[in-house]
């Protein structure tokens, strides 16, 4: 399993020109194996950058990255072994999707990583089985297909390269609300599942907080918050003043507490929140 | 990757030359490019010279970034500079050998031939590095809008070519994307003789055709469903007018040009 470690790290787009343009600055992570992170920031806050770096497609201009303890840009660092260590499913599945059938896409990634045919089209089963995609599907062309099933092919494009970390760059952009949860449903079981660390991308906060153990709440280029959810919703002030809201919960079980009622503020999900006042109601004489 | 290429961009600074009309610009550099190659003596070089760098000052843009489009001729220039060198035997023979001659006529059309071309690469990227691509075909079609006459569709012509401009960095940008999802899939796209590459550039080539052919759709679809019928009856939000300064220009284009016609008779 792996372990990303960024250190001091700053990104400078089209640096020396007129159009420069510092995404990052001065970011410091420790990423663990078998986390489930979620990156959120509004548009424009640096996300996609920074998980770009993490899978050596982008180069910081300053500072290090080490993947299990070895620097990334060290001259004989084998960039392709990275890749497969670390997935990375960008936004659009329009921008990978491009063989005559799905199950043909699957197979481009293990292809590329040397594997043979028999053992590339295991994965590539295997992998499409993972994120529930319907067998009748399989050999058909991905151009069809609807913007949830879409994005399921794109998760399997880069799950049969069984990677260590799983990043996903908006996965629920586009989205119904029904396809939101199925998406971020099955990641949350894939991780559990296959042990796998996952770090979602997201610009709201409402749709990851169920499902993510720690948040990094990006702004202008900077690391604002990284903690828990509850601890981060905790500061909805300042995530106010980003362009940022926690959940609308957050909110009530603040307006609860501060009229009185013995409830402690810090629920995310409405399970929760419910569960704290039929508590708090209990506990009135 | 592919998104530092520069295309002779639009340089965003303010300036007197960034303001000017579109159709002076234009007409401008054509009279600028017909001076290049009649200037005749030290007096007419002077002249263009002076224009030339009078015109980049006040344009604001840094002079190191205009050089830098000349890379893209260098070796176009050298091939010029070496072909006039060794291959013109008129004049006085300073040293010859086999069939190349170096004379005082070949060095002089060397050097002739390399300021034509340098300048005439400078001059026009002046022009596209203070003109937004908008501007410039908005200036082309009313320009050019007498041809309209003869039923050269100038106004279709316009509108094609401003589209075009309009998605070029928008599929560059795509390119980047799709290449990088790509790799992100262990594609490489640097291994192998052509062929392979060839055959590796289809994983691009797909997702990025698909793209093209849907932005064309929708982009034909938010145009007809805002009535767009063609030029006929248009108006514009923008329409071009000459202000005072264009008029200066024009002046001072014409004054220019008498200017080089006079040196290359008188002396
Ligand atoms: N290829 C690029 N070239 C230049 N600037 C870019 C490029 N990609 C992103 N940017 C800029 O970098 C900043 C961060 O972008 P990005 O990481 O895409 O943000 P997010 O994913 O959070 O919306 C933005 O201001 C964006 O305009
Ligand atoms: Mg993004």
């Amino acid at each position: 399993m792996a372990s990303i470690i960024l250190d001091k790290i700053d990104f400078t787009y089209s640096s020396g020109t007129v159009h420069e343009m510092q995404a990052l600055k001065n970011i410091n992570l420790q990423i663990g194996e078998g986390e489930f992170i979620g990156i959120i920031g509004r548009t424009g806050s640096g996300k996609s950058t920074l998980v770009q770096l993490f899978n050596g497609l982008l180069k910081a201009g300053n500072g290090h990255i080490y993947v299990d303890g070895e620097d990334i840009y060290d001259d004989d660092y084998d960039m392709k072994k990275l890749r497969c260590k670390v997935g990375l499913v960008f936004q659009y599945p329009d921008h990978q999707l491009f063989a005559a059938t799905n199950f043909e896409d699957v197979c481009f990634g293990p292809k590329n990583q040397g594997l043979g045919k028999k053992e590339a089209e295991l994965r590539a089963f295997e992998a499409l089985r993972n994120v529930g995609f319907p067998e009748e599907l399989f050999y058909q062309p991905p151009f069809e297909l609807s913007g949830g099933q879409k994005r399921r092919v794109a998760i399997a494009g880069v799950l049969a390269m069984k990677p260590e970390v799983l990043i996903l760059d908006e996965p629920t952009a586009g989205l119904d609300p029904a396809g939101r949860d199925e998406i971020l449903g099955l990641l949350s079981r894939m991780r559990s599942e296959l042990g796998i660390t996952v770090i979602l991308v997201s610009h709201s906060m409402e749709d990851v907080a169920e499902y993510v153990e720690r948040m990094i709440v990006l702004d202008n280029g900077e690391i604002l918050f990284d903690a828990p959810p509850r601890e981060v919703f905790s500061h909805h002030r300042s995530l106010e003043e980003i362009g940022l809201a926690a959940p609308e919960v957050a909110y009530l079980m603040e307006e609860l507490a501060k009229s009185g009622m013995p409830v402690k503020p810090g629920a995310v999900t409405v399970q929760e929140a419910a569960q704290e006042i039929i508590s708090a109601i209990c506990k009135i004489p | 990757m592919i998104r530092d290429m520069t295309l002779g961009q639009y340089y965003p600074v303010d300036s007197v030359i960034h303001k000017l009309d579109p159709r002076v610009k234009l007409s401008a550099t054509f009279i600028y490019i017909t001076a290049l190659f009649l200037f005749r003596g030290l007096a007419g070089f002077a002249l263009v010279t002076a224009v030339l760098f009078y015109v980049i000052h006040l344009s604001k843009i840094p002079f190191g970034y205009i050089v830098k489009g000349l890379k893209t001729v260098v070796t176009l220039l050298l091939i010029t500079v070496v072909f006039n060198l060794l291959f013109t035997s008129t004049g006085t023979e300073y040293w010859h050998w086999g069939p190349f001659h170096l004379t005082s006529t070949g060095i002089i059309n060397a050097v002739l031939m390399s300021v034509r071309l340098g300048y005439l690469v400078i001059g026009t990227s002046v022009m596209t590095l203070t003109t937004t691509p908008n501007a410039l075909t908005d200036g082309l079609e009313k320009s050019l809008s007498c041809l309209n006459r003869i039923h050269v569709p100038v106004h279709e012509l316009a509108m094609m070519m401003s589209v075009a401009l309009r998605f070029i960095p928008i599929l560059i940008e795509e390119t980047d994307r799709i290449m990088k999802a790509q790799t992100a899939r262990g594609a490489d796209f640097e291994k192998g003789n052509i062929v392979r590459r060839a055959k590796n550039m289809i994983p691009v080539l797909v997702p990025l055709f698909v793209s093209a052919f849907r932005r064309a759709d929708d982009l034909a679809l938010a145009m007809e469903s805002r009535c767009y019928t063609g030029g006929e009856g248009r108006t514009k939000m923008k329409p071009l007018k000459y202000g005072k300064n264009d008029r200066k220009a024009y002046l001072a284009v014409i004054v220019f040009f008498i200017l080089v016609i006079v040196f290359r008779i008188m002396l």
